[in-house]
């Protein structure tokens, strides 16, 4: 089976989700890649040395540079005759982009596999991470987005494919990018970090949440996140929401500060290695997850936790 | 302009899904229903868009059983001013149901249709994106803001770093995240007028698609269970904890 796996990027270099994507897809077969996007020839260089690719496919066109939909597609689409699966990772671009060239290929997307289990079988979760569901796709062709934190990441460097130039029809005149605000940060990106300190509705505001929560992730080096109730509160921007319609991670320690621990949170962070969770709350469902509990008042237990170590 | 909004009648997201011990499925029966959380936001957005004079009409669509028909009648009464209900008690996946709310389309003729991102139960974050591309029209998904201005419709999108706006031509698909709006609650009033308001039903067949499924699904299992935790008394022995796996 021939794969084509959507490197995503920022114009400048590879992001991590797609170095998960590229181990799902070696596991069907051949992988090659797609570099879509505007001036993005080091991209393409760059996504060469990852180990286990043949070959890089690179559409520089202005019309590629922020991978909208109504563009891309079409060009996927096209390279779709020679190759049997199109994978994505199962980033919001990926999530924008795999369903709209499932439809024009006419077959079923599987969302957000979390394994290989044969050529043709999948296994992803449904209701919130509540049920696994193992299917089996019919479809002559596969189109897959991949959750990240279920594959280990490919090797970066140790790869060597050759980069080939393609071009598609270029801007479909539908839609046309305005703008973005992207959140800065210093800290390790949410989806990556190896730990990650989240606060919830308990931290009061976002001075409190400032005060209380980054210190500690400073101490860590650790990424910050938060639930719902926090980012609707107001207290941190919603990039930093953990949950079913946040971001999915499963960082090696999880610390949950001031999180009861609604289904909707715990679907993104229960595939972490180890949970803390510290909470006043001693029946809050966090703790039935939790692999160590801590139940005190957080405007305590936090600050002596950040000075202890 | 019209605007069509399809609804999904899902398993109520307060509830904790149970699977099924013969592993066919997740058990629904006597399980509390609601509408998709993010279909609620749809209604929503719909009717501000009328009352902001930018959309005349609001006609909702479900694809499901009979019982679709009370989330039907739960969009009537938040605000739509028409319903159709495509019966079938069949599960139908996403690429079928964009298929027939294409069909639907073609007959409404609407200038926006807004979908949810995601149901809360396949979890899919399909649908919206497939009708765009079976309809030839530009998605705007994981809106956090619409604004529908002369011949376009600006979308600020909820990704991954943040935020991005796009500028799509009429008509256009949308799909709404969580914080595009809060959902209003149908008053008592509103949902006794929302019985009288018109609501028809088809099936599948009547719009000539075949909602066969392509996946198949081999089985459903429970996750694995975490192995029960420890409570520790204090922060000294978190922080032992901490330093024994090495994290501080």
């Amino acid at each position: 089976m021939k794969t084509l796996v959507w490197v995503e990027h920022d114009n400048a270099a590879v992001k991590d989700a797609t170095l998960s994507t590229v181990t799902a897809a070696a596991k069907l077969g051949e992988v090659h890649l797609i570099v879509a996007g505007a001036g993005c020839a080091a991209v393409a260089d760059e996504a060469a040395k990852i180990a286990g690719v043949a070959k890089v496919h690179l559409a520089d066109d202005a019309a590629y540079e922020h991978g909208l939909a109504e563009n891309v597609a079409p060009l996927i689409v096209e390279l779709m005759g020679d190759h049997d699966a199109f994978l994505a990772p199962a980033t919001t671009t990926g999530k924008n982009i795999a369903p709209r060239v499932a439809a024009l290929l006419d077959v079923m997307q599987v969302s957000d596999i979390l394994s290989v289990e044969g050529e043709k079988t999948f296994t992803r979760p449904i209701y919130a991470g509540n049920a696994i569901a193992t299917v089996e796709s019919t479809d002559a062709k596969l189109v897959i987005t991949v959750r990240g934190t279920a594959f280990e990441k490919a090797d970066a460097e140790s790869g060597s494919a050759s980069v080939e130039a393609v071009s598609g029809k270029g801007d479909a005149g539908l839609s046309s990018f305005v703008g973005q605000e992207i959140a800065t940060s210093e800290r390790p990106e949410l989806t990556s970090a190896k730990v990650i300190v989240s606060g919830g509705r308990a931290l009061k505001d976002a001075d409190t949440f400032e005060a209380t929560i980054l210190p500690l992730a400073d101490k860590l080096g650790a990424a910050v996140g938060a639930s719902r109730a926090a980012v609707d509160a107001g207290y941190v921007p919603n990039d930093y929401q953990v949950g079913q319609t946040g971001k999915i991670v499963a960082p090696e320690v999880y610390i949950a500060v001031g999180i009861s621990g609604a289904i909707q949170h715990l679907a993104g962070m229960k595939d972490s290695k180890t949970i803390i969770a510290i909470n006043k709350d001693e029946d809050a469902p966090i703790f039935q997850v939790a692999d160590i509990g801590l139940v005190a008042d957080l405007y305590d237990a936090v600050p002596e936790l950040t000075g202890k170590l | 302009m019209k605007a069509l909004v399809p609804v999904k009648r899902v398993i109520d997201y307060n509830v904790k899904p149970r699977v099924k011990a013969d592993g066919s499925g997740v058990d629904l029966s006597n399980v509390k229903m609601s509408m998709n959380p993010f279909d609620e936001i749809a209604v929503e957005e719909a009717i501000r868009l009328k009352e902001a004079g930018k959309i005349d009409e609001i006609v909702a669509v479900s694809i499901g059983p009979a019982k679709a028909q009370e989330t039907l009648r739960t969009a009537l009464a938040m605000g739509a001013d028409s319903a159709v209900l495509v019966e079938t008690d069949e599960a139908v996946e996403p690429l079928a149901v964009a298929k027939i709310l294409k069909a639907v389309a073609a007959e409404v003729e609407p200038g926006l249709i807004i979908l949810g991102k995601q149901a809360i139960d396949d979890d899919a974050n399909q649908t919206g994106q497939m009708l765009a591309a079976l309809m030839d029209l530009p998605q705007g998904t994981f809106a956090s803001k619409v604004e529908v201005e002369g011949d376009h419709v600006s979308v600020t999108r909820e990704v991954d770093g943040g935020l991005e706006t796009v500028k799509l031509s009429l008509p256009a698909i949308v799909t709404t995240d969580l914080r595009l709006n809060e959902p209003r609650y149908a008053s008592l009033p509103n949902i006794m007028k929302a019985k009288k308001k018109p609501l028809e039903t088809k099936a599948p067949a009547d719009y000539g698609v075949d909602i066969a499924p392509r996946l198949k699904t081999l089985t459903v299992a429970e996750p694995p269970v975490r192995q029960a935790g420890v409570k520790v008394a204090d922060v000294d022995e978190l922080v032992a904890k901490l330093k024994a796996m090495g994290v501080a």
